[in-house]
Protein backbone atom coordinates (compact mmCIF):
# COMPACT_ATOMS: atom_id res chain seq x y z
CA UNK A 1 0.00 0.00 0.00
CA UNK A 2 1.39 3.33 -1.05
CA UNK A 3 -0.07 5.34 1.77
CA UNK A 4 -1.15 7.94 -0.72
CA UNK A 5 -4.84 8.76 -0.97
CA UNK A 6 -6.52 6.90 -3.82
CA UNK A 7 -9.31 8.54 -5.76
CA UNK A 8 -12.05 6.54 -7.51
CA UNK A 9 -13.97 8.44 -10.20
CA UNK A 10 -14.35 8.93 -13.91
CA UNK A 11 -11.51 10.51 -15.83
CA UNK A 12 -13.03 13.96 -15.74
CA UNK A 13 -13.82 16.82 -13.41
CA UNK A 14 -17.29 16.27 -12.01
CA UNK A 15 -17.54 16.16 -8.24
CA UNK A 16 -13.99 14.87 -7.78
CA UNK A 17 -12.22 17.90 -9.22
CA UNK A 18 -12.51 20.02 -6.05
CA UNK A 19 -10.93 17.14 -4.15
CA UNK A 20 -8.04 16.97 -6.62
CA UNK A 21 -7.55 20.74 -6.26
CA UNK A 22 -7.51 20.61 -2.47
CA UNK A 23 -5.09 17.69 -2.23
CA UNK A 24 -2.82 19.30 -4.83
CA UNK A 25 -2.89 22.68 -3.10
CA UNK A 26 -2.03 20.96 0.18
CA UNK A 27 0.96 19.37 -1.55
CA UNK A 28 -0.44 15.85 -1.14
CA UNK A 29 0.37 13.31 -3.85
CA UNK A 30 -2.48 11.01 -4.74
CA UNK A 31 -3.30 8.06 -6.99
CA UNK A 32 -6.33 7.69 -9.22
CA UNK A 33 -8.31 4.70 -10.41
CA UNK A 34 -10.63 5.62 -13.25
CA UNK A 35 -14.11 4.28 -13.82
CA UNK A 36 -14.33 3.86 -17.57
CA UNK A 37 -17.33 1.59 -18.01
CA UNK A 38 -20.61 0.77 -16.32
CA UNK A 39 -18.99 -2.53 -15.29
CA UNK A 40 -16.22 -0.70 -13.42
CA UNK A 41 -18.86 1.08 -11.33
CA UNK A 42 -20.79 -2.13 -10.78
CA UNK A 43 -17.65 -3.83 -9.51
CA UNK A 44 -17.05 -1.11 -6.93
CA UNK A 45 -20.67 -1.43 -5.83
CA UNK A 46 -20.51 -5.21 -5.63
CA UNK A 47 -17.24 -5.06 -3.69
CA UNK A 48 -19.16 -3.11 -1.05
CA UNK A 49 -16.72 -0.20 -0.99
CA UNK A 50 -19.20 2.56 -1.79
CA UNK A 51 -21.19 3.43 1.31
CA UNK A 52 -24.15 4.83 -0.65
CA UNK A 53 -23.31 3.15 -3.97
CA UNK A 54 -21.88 6.43 -5.24
CA UNK A 55 -18.60 8.04 -6.19
CA UNK A 56 -16.49 10.09 -5.48
CA UNK A 57 -14.77 7.64 -3.19
CA UNK A 58 -11.39 8.40 -1.67
CA UNK A 59 -9.32 5.84 0.18
CA UNK A 60 -7.51 7.84 2.82
CA UNK A 61 -6.06 7.03 6.25
CA UNK A 62 -7.66 3.60 6.33
CA UNK A 63 -11.12 4.95 5.46
CA UNK A 64 -13.11 4.56 2.26
CA UNK A 65 -14.58 8.03 2.30
CA UNK A 66 -17.57 9.02 0.22
CA UNK A 67 -19.64 12.21 -0.09
CA UNK A 68 -17.72 15.09 -1.58
CA UNK A 69 -18.22 17.55 1.27
CA UNK A 70 -17.21 15.00 3.91
CA UNK A 71 -14.03 14.23 1.98
CA UNK A 72 -13.18 17.89 1.43
CA UNK A 73 -13.81 18.78 5.10
CA UNK A 74 -11.56 15.95 6.23
CA UNK A 75 -8.73 16.98 3.92
CA UNK A 76 -9.09 20.65 4.84
CA UNK A 77 -8.90 19.90 8.55
CA UNK A 78 -6.08 17.40 8.22
CA UNK A 79 -3.89 19.81 6.28
CA UNK A 80 -4.70 22.92 8.32
CA UNK A 81 -6.76 24.62 5.66
CA UNK A 82 -9.87 24.99 7.83
CA UNK A 83 -9.18 28.07 9.94
CA UNK A 84 -8.02 28.30 13.53
CA UNK A 85 -11.34 28.04 15.37
CA UNK A 86 -15.05 27.39 15.05
CA UNK A 87 -15.89 30.89 13.78
CA UNK A 88 -13.24 30.85 11.07
CA UNK A 89 -14.50 27.42 10.08
CA UNK A 90 -18.02 28.85 9.88
CA UNK A 91 -16.86 31.55 7.43
CA UNK A 92 -14.89 29.05 5.38
CA UNK A 93 -17.96 26.78 5.26
CA UNK A 94 -20.22 29.64 4.15
CA UNK A 95 -17.84 30.76 1.44
CA UNK A 96 -17.29 27.21 0.21
CA UNK A 97 -21.01 26.51 0.03
CA UNK A 98 -21.37 29.55 -2.21
CA UNK A 99 -18.61 28.47 -4.60
CA UNK A 100 -20.01 24.93 -4.49
CA UNK A 101 -23.40 26.22 -5.65
CA UNK A 102 -21.77 28.18 -8.48
CA UNK A 103 -19.51 25.34 -9.59
CA UNK A 104 -22.47 22.96 -9.38
CA UNK A 105 -24.29 25.01 -12.01
CA UNK A 106 -21.22 24.97 -14.25
CA UNK A 107 -20.69 21.25 -13.73
CA UNK A 108 -24.22 20.38 -14.85
CA UNK A 109 -24.19 22.76 -17.79
CA UNK A 110 -22.82 20.24 -20.35
CA UNK A 111 -25.62 17.85 -19.36
CA UNK A 112 -28.41 20.34 -19.99
CA UNK A 113 -30.77 19.70 -22.90
CA UNK A 114 -29.75 21.63 -26.02
CA UNK A 115 -32.77 23.94 -25.97
CA UNK A 116 -32.06 25.30 -22.48
CA UNK A 117 -28.25 25.43 -22.69
CA UNK A 118 -27.98 29.05 -23.75
CA UNK A 119 -30.40 30.26 -21.09
CA UNK A 120 -28.57 28.19 -18.51
CA UNK A 121 -25.23 29.72 -19.46
CA UNK A 122 -26.73 33.19 -19.11
CA UNK A 123 -27.96 32.26 -15.64
CA UNK A 124 -24.51 30.99 -14.63
CA UNK A 125 -22.93 34.26 -15.71
CA UNK A 126 -25.63 36.28 -13.95
CA UNK A 127 -25.23 34.34 -10.71
CA UNK A 128 -21.44 34.53 -10.85
CA UNK A 129 -21.39 38.28 -11.41
CA UNK A 130 -24.32 39.38 -9.24
CA UNK A 131 -24.62 36.79 -6.45
CA UNK A 132 -21.27 35.14 -5.86
CA UNK A 133 -18.26 37.17 -7.02
CA UNK A 134 -19.44 40.39 -5.33
CA UNK A 135 -19.36 38.57 -1.98
CA UNK A 136 -15.73 37.51 -2.33
CA UNK A 137 -14.68 40.86 -3.83
CA UNK A 138 -16.22 42.59 -0.81
CA UNK A 139 -14.63 40.18 1.66
CA UNK A 140 -11.18 40.90 0.23
CA UNK A 141 -11.88 44.63 0.11
CA UNK A 142 -13.16 44.80 3.69
CA UNK A 143 -10.09 43.27 5.32
CA UNK A 144 -7.46 43.95 2.66
CA UNK A 145 -5.76 40.62 3.25
CA UNK A 146 -4.45 38.20 0.65
CA UNK A 147 -6.77 35.40 1.75
CA UNK A 148 -10.48 35.18 2.44
CA UNK A 149 -10.40 34.07 6.08
CA UNK A 150 -8.05 34.67 8.96
CA UNK A 151 -5.22 36.12 6.87
CA UNK A 152 -4.13 32.59 5.98
CA UNK A 153 -4.58 30.26 3.01
CA UNK A 154 -7.61 28.05 3.52
CA UNK A 155 -9.92 25.71 1.66
CA UNK A 156 -12.10 28.74 0.85
CA UNK A 157 -9.31 30.34 -1.21
CA UNK A 158 -8.54 27.18 -3.16
CA UNK A 159 -12.22 26.61 -3.88
CA UNK A 160 -12.65 30.22 -5.01
CA UNK A 161 -9.72 30.00 -7.42
CA UNK A 162 -11.17 26.81 -8.87
CA UNK A 163 -14.55 28.54 -9.28
CA UNK A 164 -12.99 31.62 -10.90
CA UNK A 165 -11.14 29.54 -13.49
CA UNK A 166 -14.28 27.50 -14.27
CA UNK A 167 -16.32 30.68 -14.63
CA UNK A 168 -13.69 32.16 -16.94
CA UNK A 169 -14.05 29.10 -19.14
CA UNK A 170 -17.71 30.14 -19.51
CA UNK A 171 -16.89 33.81 -20.14
CA UNK A 172 -13.23 34.82 -20.36
CA UNK A 173 -13.72 38.38 -19.10
CA UNK A 174 -16.07 37.44 -16.29
CA UNK A 175 -13.79 39.07 -13.71
CA UNK A 176 -13.75 42.42 -15.51
CA UNK A 177 -15.69 44.19 -12.75
CA UNK A 178 -13.77 42.56 -9.91
CA UNK A 179 -10.25 43.99 -9.56
CA UNK A 180 -9.56 42.36 -6.21
CA UNK A 181 -10.56 38.95 -7.52
CA UNK A 182 -8.24 39.48 -10.47
CA UNK A 183 -5.39 40.17 -8.06
CA UNK A 184 -6.49 37.22 -5.91
CA UNK A 185 -6.44 34.97 -8.94
CA UNK A 186 -2.90 36.11 -9.84
CA UNK A 187 -1.57 35.65 -6.31
CA UNK A 188 -3.21 32.33 -5.60
CA UNK A 189 -2.24 30.84 -8.95
CA UNK A 190 1.38 31.53 -8.06
CA UNK A 191 1.37 29.54 -4.85
CA UNK A 192 3.91 26.79 -5.70
CA UNK A 193 1.62 23.78 -5.19
CA UNK A 194 -1.20 25.43 -7.10
CA UNK A 195 1.11 26.67 -9.85
CA UNK A 196 2.27 23.09 -10.30
CA UNK A 197 -1.32 21.82 -10.47
CA UNK A 198 -2.11 24.40 -13.17
CA UNK A 199 0.69 23.18 -15.41
CA UNK A 200 0.22 20.59 -18.17
CA UNK A 201 0.87 17.07 -17.00
CA UNK A 202 -0.73 17.54 -13.60
CA UNK A 203 -3.75 15.56 -12.44
CA UNK A 204 -6.07 18.46 -13.17
CA UNK A 205 -8.77 17.31 -15.58
CA UNK A 206 -9.86 19.15 -18.76
CA UNK A 207 -13.25 20.69 -19.40
CA UNK A 208 -16.08 18.27 -19.98
CA UNK A 209 -16.78 17.91 -23.71
CA UNK A 210 -19.66 16.21 -25.54
CA UNK A 211 -17.79 12.95 -25.84
CA UNK A 212 -17.22 12.81 -22.11
CA UNK A 213 -20.86 13.66 -21.44
CA UNK A 214 -21.84 10.58 -23.43
CA UNK A 215 -19.39 8.40 -21.46
CA UNK A 216 -20.72 9.66 -18.13
CA UNK A 217 -24.33 9.11 -19.18
CA UNK A 218 -23.49 5.53 -20.08
CA UNK A 219 -21.61 4.76 -16.88
CA UNK A 220 -24.20 6.27 -14.55
CA UNK A 221 -27.22 5.41 -16.63
CA UNK A 222 -28.96 8.78 -17.02
CA UNK B 1 -31.65 41.26 22.26
CA UNK B 2 -32.09 37.96 23.97
CA UNK B 3 -28.86 36.27 22.92
CA UNK B 4 -30.82 33.34 21.57
CA UNK B 5 -30.19 32.28 17.97
CA UNK B 6 -32.73 33.83 15.62
CA UNK B 7 -33.95 31.87 12.62
CA UNK B 8 -35.42 33.56 9.53
CA UNK B 9 -37.35 31.39 7.08
CA UNK B 10 -40.83 30.46 5.88
CA UNK B 11 -43.25 29.19 8.49
CA UNK B 12 -42.63 25.61 7.47
CA UNK B 13 -39.99 22.89 7.31
CA UNK B 14 -37.99 23.37 4.13
CA UNK B 15 -34.26 23.72 4.60
CA UNK B 16 -34.57 25.19 8.08
CA UNK B 17 -36.14 22.17 9.73
CA UNK B 18 -32.84 20.28 10.18
CA UNK B 19 -31.50 23.37 11.95
CA UNK B 20 -34.53 23.50 14.25
CA UNK B 21 -34.02 19.81 15.04
CA UNK B 22 -30.34 20.23 15.86
CA UNK B 23 -30.79 23.27 18.07
CA UNK B 24 -33.70 21.60 19.85
CA UNK B 25 -31.78 18.35 20.33
CA UNK B 26 -28.89 20.36 21.78
CA UNK B 27 -31.34 21.97 24.20
CA UNK B 28 -30.88 25.43 22.69
CA UNK B 29 -33.85 27.81 22.72
CA UNK B 30 -34.26 29.96 19.64
CA UNK B 31 -36.47 32.66 18.13
CA UNK B 32 -38.03 32.64 14.70
CA UNK B 33 -38.95 35.25 12.12
CA UNK B 34 -41.32 33.99 9.42
CA UNK B 35 -41.29 35.23 5.84
CA UNK B 36 -44.85 35.65 4.64
CA UNK B 37 -44.62 38.25 1.89
CA UNK B 38 -42.03 39.05 -0.77
CA UNK B 39 -41.33 42.48 0.67
CA UNK B 40 -39.82 40.97 3.83
CA UNK B 41 -37.44 38.88 1.76
CA UNK B 42 -36.52 41.81 -0.47
CA UNK B 43 -35.79 43.92 2.58
CA UNK B 44 -33.42 41.28 3.95
CA UNK B 45 -31.56 41.43 0.65
CA UNK B 46 -31.35 45.21 0.44
CA UNK B 47 -30.30 45.35 4.11
CA UNK B 48 -27.37 43.11 3.16
CA UNK B 49 -28.35 40.44 5.67
CA UNK B 50 -28.21 37.51 3.26
CA UNK B 51 -24.69 36.69 2.10
CA UNK B 52 -25.89 34.97 -1.09
CA UNK B 53 -29.40 36.48 -1.09
CA UNK B 54 -30.82 33.25 0.26
CA UNK B 55 -32.39 31.86 3.39
CA UNK B 56 -32.05 29.98 5.75
CA UNK B 57 -30.56 32.78 7.83
CA UNK B 58 -29.50 32.12 11.41
CA UNK B 59 -28.25 34.96 13.56
CA UNK B 60 -25.99 33.32 16.09
CA UNK B 61 -22.99 34.46 18.12
CA UNK B 62 -22.80 37.78 16.30
CA UNK B 63 -22.82 36.19 12.85
CA UNK B 64 -25.51 36.27 10.19
CA UNK B 65 -25.02 32.69 9.07
CA UNK B 66 -26.37 31.36 5.80
CA UNK B 67 -26.00 28.04 3.94
CA UNK B 68 -27.69 25.18 5.73
CA UNK B 69 -24.65 22.94 6.00
CA UNK B 70 -22.43 25.72 7.35
CA UNK B 71 -25.03 26.51 9.99
CA UNK B 72 -25.51 22.87 10.97
CA UNK B 73 -21.74 22.27 11.18
CA UNK B 74 -21.31 25.32 13.39
CA UNK B 75 -24.08 24.25 15.75
CA UNK B 76 -22.77 20.68 15.88
CA UNK B 77 -19.25 21.95 16.62
CA UNK B 78 -20.41 24.39 19.26
CA UNK B 79 -22.59 21.95 21.17
CA UNK B 80 -20.24 18.96 21.05
CA UNK B 81 -22.31 16.94 18.61
CA UNK B 82 -19.48 16.51 16.11
CA UNK B 83 -17.45 13.63 17.50
CA UNK B 84 -14.20 13.69 19.46
CA UNK B 85 -11.69 13.85 16.60
CA UNK B 86 -11.22 14.22 12.87
CA UNK B 87 -12.08 10.62 12.05
CA UNK B 88 -15.33 10.66 14.03
CA UNK B 89 -16.16 13.93 12.33
CA UNK B 90 -15.50 12.28 8.98
CA UNK B 91 -17.98 9.49 9.78
CA UNK B 92 -20.58 11.95 11.02
CA UNK B 93 -20.13 14.03 7.86
CA UNK B 94 -20.51 10.98 5.61
CA UNK B 95 -23.64 9.80 7.37
CA UNK B 96 -25.16 13.27 7.45
CA UNK B 97 -24.45 13.89 3.75
CA UNK B 98 -26.15 10.62 2.81
CA UNK B 99 -29.19 11.47 4.90
CA UNK B 100 -29.30 14.98 3.44
CA UNK B 101 -29.44 13.43 -0.05
CA UNK B 102 -32.45 11.35 1.03
CA UNK B 103 -34.08 14.35 2.71
CA UNK B 104 -33.59 16.37 -0.46
CA UNK B 105 -36.11 14.15 -2.20
CA UNK B 106 -38.61 14.91 0.54
CA UNK B 107 -37.74 18.62 0.44
CA UNK B 108 -38.51 18.83 -3.25
CA UNK B 109 -41.62 16.63 -3.12
CA UNK B 110 -44.26 19.33 -2.41
CA UNK B 111 -43.05 21.26 -5.45
CA UNK B 112 -43.35 18.37 -7.89
CA UNK B 113 -46.31 18.28 -10.30
CA UNK B 114 -49.34 16.21 -9.15
CA UNK B 115 -48.82 13.54 -11.81
CA UNK B 116 -45.25 12.93 -10.64
CA UNK B 117 -46.07 12.62 -6.97
CA UNK B 118 -46.74 8.89 -6.87
CA UNK B 119 -43.55 8.14 -8.76
CA UNK B 120 -41.64 10.36 -6.35
CA UNK B 121 -42.97 8.51 -3.32
CA UNK B 122 -41.86 5.24 -4.93
CA UNK B 123 -38.44 6.77 -5.47
CA UNK B 124 -38.20 7.91 -1.85
CA UNK B 125 -39.26 4.45 -0.67
CA UNK B 126 -36.75 2.77 -2.98
CA UNK B 127 -33.82 4.95 -1.93
CA UNK B 128 -34.67 4.80 1.77
CA UNK B 129 -35.03 1.03 1.85
CA UNK B 130 -32.28 0.07 -0.61
CA UNK B 131 -29.62 2.74 -0.33
CA UNK B 132 -29.75 4.65 2.93
CA UNK B 133 -31.46 2.78 5.77
CA UNK B 134 -29.45 -0.43 5.21
CA UNK B 135 -26.25 1.51 5.89
CA UNK B 136 -27.39 2.74 9.28
CA UNK B 137 -29.03 -0.57 10.18
CA UNK B 138 -25.68 -2.24 9.55
CA UNK B 139 -23.69 0.35 11.50
CA UNK B 140 -25.90 -0.05 14.56
CA UNK B 141 -25.85 -3.84 14.30
CA UNK B 142 -22.08 -4.01 13.95
CA UNK B 143 -21.15 -1.96 17.01
CA UNK B 144 -24.28 -2.65 19.04
CA UNK B 145 -24.17 0.83 20.55
CA UNK B 146 -27.00 3.28 21.07
CA UNK B 147 -25.59 5.99 18.80
CA UNK B 148 -24.18 5.97 15.29
CA UNK B 149 -20.69 7.31 16.01
CA UNK B 150 -18.31 7.03 18.94
CA UNK B 151 -20.86 5.67 21.39
CA UNK B 152 -22.06 9.23 21.91
CA UNK B 153 -25.01 11.32 20.79
CA UNK B 154 -24.08 13.35 17.69
CA UNK B 155 -25.47 15.37 14.78
CA UNK B 156 -25.66 12.13 12.79
CA UNK B 157 -28.21 10.68 15.21
CA UNK B 158 -30.35 13.82 15.07
CA UNK B 159 -30.26 13.87 11.30
CA UNK B 160 -31.22 10.20 11.13
CA UNK B 161 -34.19 10.41 13.48
CA UNK B 162 -35.45 13.44 11.55
CA UNK B 163 -35.15 11.51 8.29
CA UNK B 164 -36.84 8.38 9.65
CA UNK B 165 -39.87 10.35 10.81
CA UNK B 166 -40.03 12.34 7.56
CA UNK B 167 -39.93 9.22 5.40
CA UNK B 168 -42.49 7.47 7.61
CA UNK B 169 -44.90 10.30 6.90
CA UNK B 170 -44.75 9.30 3.23
CA UNK B 171 -44.10 5.55 3.58
CA UNK B 172 -45.57 4.44 6.91
CA UNK B 173 -44.14 0.91 7.00
CA UNK B 174 -40.68 1.89 5.77
CA UNK B 175 -38.90 0.59 8.87
CA UNK B 176 -40.49 -2.85 8.71
CA UNK B 177 -37.26 -4.50 7.54
CA UNK B 178 -35.03 -2.58 9.94
CA UNK B 179 -35.24 -3.73 13.56
CA UNK B 180 -32.15 -1.78 14.67
CA UNK B 181 -33.62 1.43 13.24
CA UNK B 182 -36.93 0.75 14.95
CA UNK B 183 -35.13 0.51 18.29
CA UNK B 184 -33.03 3.58 17.39
CA UNK B 185 -36.17 5.56 16.59
CA UNK B 186 -37.67 4.68 19.96
CA UNK B 187 -34.47 5.53 21.87
CA UNK B 188 -33.98 8.87 20.13
CA UNK B 189 -37.63 9.83 20.50
CA UNK B 190 -37.30 9.32 24.24
CA UNK B 191 -34.26 11.51 24.75
CA UNK B 192 -35.55 14.44 26.81
CA UNK B 193 -34.72 17.27 24.37
CA UNK B 194 -36.01 15.34 21.38
CA UNK B 195 -39.09 14.14 23.23
CA UNK B 196 -39.89 17.76 24.01
CA UNK B 197 -39.40 18.76 20.36
CA UNK B 198 -41.79 16.02 19.27
CA UNK B 199 -44.59 17.31 21.48
CA UNK B 200 -47.28 19.71 20.27
CA UNK B 201 -46.41 23.34 20.81
CA UNK B 202 -42.73 22.91 20.02
CA UNK B 203 -41.00 24.82 17.18
CA UNK B 204 -41.23 21.69 15.03
CA UNK B 205 -43.12 22.47 11.84
CA UNK B 206 -45.87 20.33 10.29
CA UNK B 207 -45.47 18.59 6.92
CA UNK B 208 -45.64 21.09 4.04
CA UNK B 209 -49.11 21.66 2.61
CA UNK B 210 -50.47 23.67 -0.32
CA UNK B 211 -50.45 26.87 1.71
CA UNK B 212 -46.73 26.41 2.40
CA UNK B 213 -46.00 25.86 -1.29
CA UNK B 214 -48.03 28.95 -2.22
CA UNK B 215 -46.21 31.09 0.32
CA UNK B 216 -42.82 29.84 -0.88
CA UNK B 217 -43.70 30.72 -4.47
CA UNK B 218 -45.03 34.11 -3.44
CA UNK B 219 -42.00 35.04 -1.36
CA UNK B 220 -39.20 33.70 -3.56
CA UNK B 221 -40.36 33.72 -7.15
CA UNK B 222 -39.54 36.74 -9.29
Amino acid sequence: MAGKPKLHYTKGRGKMESIRWLLAAAGVEFEEEFIETKEDLEKLRNDGVLMFQQVPMVEIDGMKMVQTRAILSYIAAKYNLYGKDLKERAWIDMYVEGTTDLMGMIMYHPFQPADTKEKNLALIIERATTRYFPVYEKALKDHGHDYLVGNKLSWADIHLLEAILMAEECKPDILSAFPLLQAFKGRTSNIPTIKKFLQPGSQRKPQTDEKFVATVRKIFNF
Amino acid sequence: MSGKPRLTYLNGRGRMESIRWLLAAAGVEFEEVFLQIKEQYEKLITDGSLLFQQVPLVEIDGMKMVQTRAILSYIAGKYNLYGKDLKERALIDMYVEGIIDLMHMILMFPFSPPDAKEKNIDSIKDKATNRYFPVFEKVLKQHGQDFLVGNKFSWADVQLIEAILAVEEKVPAVLSGFPQLQAFKKRMSNMPTIKKFLQPGSPRKPPPDEHYVETAMKVFMK
